[in-house]
């Protein structure tokens, strides 16, 4: 036995309080390396979720609360988003942060719920295959969009933006 | 010996059945739910790389009224995830977070209200404002 730590230690049984990494083996469901990952992922909720609370609070200031709100919301308010690199770099920051907050939340649920080990698997290969998708298809969005569209004949699309129109001519 | 079950006398246990159960209940609801909002947002904002057409089609059905009532939920689950998780982070960080984690979920449930009724009022009025009929 090693050092014991005099805080984790009950006083009624002079046993150290289980804790990640001193349990006993014989209790261990997996393999104890796991315990780090598990301490990033418990970190990571905590960083990423009060990151989180701003982009989104002010995600929804700017969308919903000023201007005519909901009513604003078309192809040319995301294209005069967009056409500013904070505001893409917000959205891709936000995209990235909620979905891996929301992806680590569900795997633990699904940790918590799903008892058979084949369930287990196939429930969580259903959600990194989704998370993986939905990260990349925003990342491209956001990259390769392109808000003045034209039309064969090299004429701005009517949904275009009224900045395109100085652009083009 | 701790209680592991509730007595009803009322005295139960200080984890089962009170606020740090059903804060913790009401935290992952929340979240499931947010995660899957999150899916078909990201989905439906992909669409201004179809068409224009085609974004302003879907997103159009954001400004139904069914939908404007359920943005006000959604915008709830938010918040309530949000501070929630602020008031977790200080359970696990701050000093005395444990001593004070319910005093904490009355604070967060305060500001959600506030917060819920402030929203509510500016989303519908911007929803009457230009609400045009069915």
């Amino acid at each position: 036995m090693t050092a014991t730590n005099s805080e984790a230690t009950l006083p009624s049984q002079g046993t150290e309080a289980p804790r990640s990494g001193r349990v006993d083996p014989k209790y261990l469901r997996s393999n104890p390396s796991k315990g780090a990952f598990e301490m990033w992922a418990w970190l990571f909720m905590r960083v990423s979720g009060a990151a989180l609370v701003i982009l989104i609070f002010v995600h929804l200031w700017t969308n919903l609360m000023v201007g005519d709100g909901i009513y604003q919301i078309d192809f040319a308010f995301v294209a005069g988003k967009w056409a500013n690199p904070v505001w893409q770099f917000w959205d891709l920051t936000m995209l990235w942060l909620a979905m891996l907050h929301g992806a680590n939340g569900m795997r633990t649920i699904i940790n918590d719920y799903a008892e058979k080990d084949s369930t287990r698997l196939a429930l969580k290969s259903i959600l990194y295959l989704a998370s993986t998708v939905i990260i990349i298809l925003g990342t491209l969005v956001i990259f390769t969009f392109e808000p003045c569209l034209v039309d064969e004949a090299g004429n701005l699309l009517e949904y275009a933006p009224s900045f395109c129109e100085t652009a083009v001519n | 010996m701790t209680q592991t079950k509730s007595t009803p006398g009322g005295r139960g246990t200080l984890y089962k059945g009170r606020e740090g159960m059903w804060s913790w209940v009401g935290h992952r609801i929340t979240g499931v739910g947010i995660f899957f909002f999150l899916l078909v947002h990201v989905l439906d904002t992909s669409l201004v790389r179809v068409s224009p057409e085609a974004y302003n089609a879907v997103i159009g059905a954001y400004k139904h009224p069914i939908m404007i009532l359920g943005e006000i939920g959604l915008v709830g689950a938010i918040v309530f995830h949000a501070f929630n998780g602020l008031r977790i982070i200080l359970v696990d960080f701050w000093k005395q977070g444990t001593r004070y984690h319910r005093q904490m979920l009355w604070a967060v449930l305060t500001l959600w209200l506030v917060t819920m009724v402030a929203f509510s009022v500016r989303h519908l009025m911007i929803f009457f404002e230009g609400w045009e009929g069915f």
